[in-house]
C-alpha cells in the first residue's frame, strides 16, 4: 500500500455497498434494526459482535441469502435487493467452509468458474492462479476430507475467491483453527486482500481478530450498529460502556460529574471515596450528570510508593494476580471496596517481581489516559 | 480369546442359519425326486459311505432348467420386474426423502413415523389390502367411475401393474430411509455455497444434492432390488396367469408339483443371481463406511 487512505472521511467517495435503513425480522423477531452504513471499496471491514447480535443476517442479505423486510442495500450504487445468489458480484467464504466433498480441491476452486461458461484453457489458467496464491498447488487433486483443517481453509478462500468477486464475504473464516494457526492465517488473508484488492466483509466474535484484520470494525448489537470506527478509535475512544466493555479489558469508574473551569476537564465524585478522579473529556457532562470512566489495565501504573503529580492516584492491595507471560495483571482492591485492573510488562523474571499478593500499592493515571463516557 | 469369542458369535450364527442350510438346499438340488419322503434321494447311509452317497448325486436338475425355457424367461421376467420397481420406487421414494430431509425439524419425527408405520400392520392385510382397492369392485374403479373418467371398470388386479404397484409400495420406506438418510446428514450450506457460485436450484441440485445422496440411492436400490426378485407374495395375490415370477415358480415346484430337487436347482440359480448385486452393496456400504472415517 503507498498511503493509507481513509474513504470513509471522504465526502466525495461513492460506497460499494450501502445499507439504507434497513430492517430484518424474523416472525417478530427483529434481526437489524433500521440500519445504515456504508462500505467502501477495497476496505476490510468486520461486523463484531455477540452471537445473536445479527452480523451474520447482515452478511446472509450482502450474500443474497436473505431478503431485507424494508429499506434498500445498494452495491455499486445499484438495488440488489431482488437480485439472486447466483447472479451477484458477491461470494462467501462459508463457516463450515461447505466445500464440497465429493469433488477435489482444484475441483472445488474451479465450480464456480464452470457456471460462467469461460473455455477450459482459462478456468484451468485462473484455478492454478488460485492454488499458487493460498500455496495449495501441491493437494490439488485431494479431496477435502484428505486435507487438514487450515488447508480446507484456503481452499474455502481459494473457491471464493476464484471469481474475482467486487466483494468477499467470510463468515467466522478462521472460528475452527487453533489460536496460533488462526493468527497466521489472518496475516494472510490481510496480504491476499491486498494483493487482490477485493472488498473483504468479514465476521466475527472474535475481536482481537477484528482489530487484527480490518481496516474499520462495526460493533453491533441487537440488530443495531452501535459504533462504527478504526480498530484504534474503537479501542481508544469507545463511545459507549459497551464497546469499551466488549473490546478488550477495561476498568469502567461509575460516578458523578463536574465541570471545572477549564474546559474539557471534570472530577468525578465516585463510591465513597473523599478524593474526586480528574478526567478530560471532550463531550460535555452537567454537574452532578453520572458518568462512566473506562480506562485500559495497561494505563494504570502500579507503584509501590504514591507516586508525584499524578492526576489520579489510588490506593489498595493486591487481590490477584494474572500471571500472562509477557505481561502480568493484578487486581487491585481499593479502600472503598471497587476493584481496578491494572497492567505492566514483565521486564524482569517472576521472581524478581516487584509485588505479590496482599501487598499495598499505589494505582496512578493521567486525566487523559481514560475515556469520560455517559452511556 | 475374547476377541475370538466375539468374532465367532456371528460366524456361528452365520453358520447356523445360513450356510448349514444353504448347503442342504445344495445337496437337494443335486438329488433326484422319489416318492419318499423326505421326497428325494438319495439319503445320506452311514452303511454305504461317503462315495456311493456322492456318486449318486449330479447336476441333472440344472441341465432340466436350461431345457425348458419357463426358467429362463421366469427369471428374466424377475428381473424385469425387479429392476422397473426398483427405478419406480426411485423415483417416488427420492422426492419423499428430501421433503423429509428439508421439512422443519419438529416435523421430521412424525413424517419419520408415516414411512415406517405400514410395517405396524401384517404386509398380508396390506396386500389383501390392495386386493380390495384394484379389483374390479374395487374401491379405485368406484371412484374412477364416479368422477366419471372411466366408463367401465379397469382391469387393474391380476396384472402386471397390480405387481409393480405392490411392490413399489411395499419396498417404498426401503428406499426413502436410505435416501433420508444420506440427505439429512448433507450439510445445507454446501447448497447455498453451490448458489453463491453461480449454480441456479436446479443445477446446485444436479451437481451437489444428487452426487452427496449417491451412497443413499445405492442402499435403498439394492434393498429394494435383492428381496423384489424373489418375491412370491406379492405376484402371486396381485399378479395374473400372465405374470412369470421366479418365486412363484419356486412355489409351485415345491408344494404344487412336490419336485424339491428342481425347486432346490431354482433357489441355488436364484441366489447365484444374488449375489452379484449382494457383493457390490456390501462394497458400497464398505467404502461409504471408509469415507467416513
Amino acid at each position: 500500500m503507498t498511503e493509507v487512505t481513509a474513504p470513509w472521511e471522504d465526502p466525495d467517495q461513492k460506497p460499494l455497498i450501502r445499507f439504507e435503513n434497513v430492517t430484518k425480522k424474523f416472525g417478530d423477531f427483529v434481526a437489524i434494526d433500521n440500519l445504515t452504513l456504508d462500505i467502501f471499496e477495497r476496505e476490510f471491514f468486520a461486523l463484531l459482535g455477540p452471537s445473536g447480535c445479527g452480523k451474520t443476517t447482515m452478511m446472509r442479505m450482502l450474500a443474497g441469502f436473505e431478503n431485507a423486510t424494508s429499506g434498500r442495500i445498494e452495491l455499486g450504487g445499484k438495488d440488489i435487493g431482488s437480485v439472486p445468489p447466483n447472479k451477484r458480484a458477491v461470494n462467501m467464504m462459508f463457516q463450515s467452509y461447505a466445500l464440497f466433498p465429493h469433488l477435489s480441491v482444484w475441483e472445488n476452486i474451479a465450480f464456480g468458474l464452470k457456471r460462467e461458461s469461460r473455455d477450459k484453457q482459462a478456468i484451468a489458467a485462473r484455478v492454478e492462479e488460485m492454488l499458487r496464491l493460498t500455496r495449495l498447488s501441491k493437494f490439488a487433486k485431494r479431496k477435502p476430507h484428505q486435507i487438514s483443517g487450515g488447508q480446507r481453509q484456503r481452499v474455502a478462500l481459494a473457491r471464493s475467491l476464484a471469481k474475482a468477486p467486487k466483494l468477499l464475504l467470510l463468515d467466522e473464516p478462521l472460528g475452527a483453527l487453533d489460536k496460533k494457526l488462526r493468527q497466521d492465517t489472518q496475516f494472510e488473508l490481510m496480504d491476499i486482500q491486498e494483493k487482490t484488492g477485493t472488498t473483504f466483509v468479514i465476521v466475527t466474535h472474535d475481536q482481537e481478530e477484528a482489530m487484527t484484520v480490518a481496516s474499520r470494525v462495526a460493533v453491533m448489537d441487537e440488530g443495531k450498529l452501535i459504533q462504527v470506527a478504526t480498530p484504534d478509535r474503537i479501542y481508544e475512544n469507545p463511545g459507549s460502556v459497551y464497546v469499551a466493555d466488549f473490546i478488550g479489558d477495561v476498568n469502567i469508574i461509575e460516578g458523578q460529574a463536574r465541570p471545572l473551569e477549564e474546559d474539557g476537564q471534570f472530577e468525578i465524585m465516585w463510591k465513597g471515596a473523599h478524593d474526586p478522579l480528574h478526567a478530560a473529556s471532550t463531550r460535555t457532562f452537567g454537574a452532578g450528570q453520572t458518568c462512566y470512566l473506562a480506562i485500559r489495565p495497561e494505563k494504570v501504573a502500579i507503584t509501590a510508593e504514591k507516586p508525584t503529580a499524578a492526576d489520579n492516584a489510588v490506593q489498595g492491595k493486591v487481590l490477584d494476580i494474572a500471571y500472562l507471560g509477557n505481561l502480568s495483571t493484578y487486581h487491585v482492591e481499593l479502600h472503598n471496596g471497587v476493584i481496578i485492573k491494572a497492567q505492566s510488562a514483565n521486564t524482569r523474571r517472576i521472581a524478581r517481581r516487584s509485588f505479590t499478593w496482599e501487598d499495598q500499592v499505589w494505582l496512578s493515571w493521567t486525566s487523559t489516559a481514560g475515556v469520560l463516557l455517559d452511556k | 480369546m475374547r476377541k475370538f469369542f466375539l468374532i465367532a458369535v456371528p460366524y456361528l450364527w452365520l453358520l447356523a442359519l445360513f450356510l448349514i442350510p444353504f448347503v442342504i438346499v445344495v445337496k437337494i438340488s443335486l438329488s433326484d425326486v422319489a416318492v419318499a419322503r423326505p421326497p428325494y434321494l438319495p439319503q445320506f447311509d452311514w452303511a454305504d459311505g461317503i462315495r456311493v452317497f456322492l456318486s449318486e448325486l449330479d447336476f441333472e436338475n440344472f441341465v432340466f432348467l436350461t431345457s425348458d425355457d419357463l426358467y429362463w424367461k421366469a427369471y428374466l421376467s424377475s428381473l424385469t420386474i425387479a429392476l422397473v420397481s426398483t427405478v419406480l420406487t426411485l423415483m417416488i421414494g427420492y422426492p419423499i426423502a428430501y421433503g423429509m430431509a428439508r421439512a422443519p425439524g419438529e416435523w421430521r419425527p412424525t413424517l419419520m413415523m408415516l414411512v415406517i408405520l405400514p410395517f405396524w400392520t401384517s404386509f398380508l392385510i396390506r396386500v389383501y389390502a390392495w386386493m380390495g382397492i384394484l379389483s374390479q369392485e374395487g374401491l379405485l374403479n368406484q371412484f374412477l367411475l364416479w368422477l366419471g373418467v372411466i366408463s367401465e371398470p379397469l382391469q387393474i388386479l391380476n396384472t402386471n401393474i397390480a405387481v409393480y404397484i405392490g411392490i413399489v409400495y411395499t419396498y417404498l420406506p426401503f428406499m426413502v430411509l436410505p435416501v433420508y438418510a444420506a440427505l439429512d446428514r448433507m450439510d445445507t450450506s454446501l447448497i447455498e455455497a453451490a448458489e453463491d457460485l453461480g449454480c441456479s436450484r436446479l443445477t446446485a441440485f444436479w451437481l451437489v444434492t444428487l452426487p452427496l445422496s449417491r451412497n443413499g440411492i445405492i442402499a435403498g436400490s439394492f434393498l429394494v432390488f435383492i428381496p423384489a426378485l424373489g418375491e412370491f407374495v406379492i405376484p402371486s395375490l396381485l399378479g395374473g396367469s400372465g405374470t412369470l415370477m421366479i418365486g412363484k415358480v419356486l412355489w409351485e415346484e415345491f408344494f404344487s408339483n412336490r419336485d424339491w430337487p428342481v425347486a432346490s436347482a431354482v433357489a441355488v440359480v436364484l441366489l447365484l443371481i444374488l449375489i452379484i448385486p449382494i457383493v457390490l452393496f456390501q462394497r458400497n456400504q464398505q467404502k461409504q463406511a471408509e469415507a467416513e472415517q
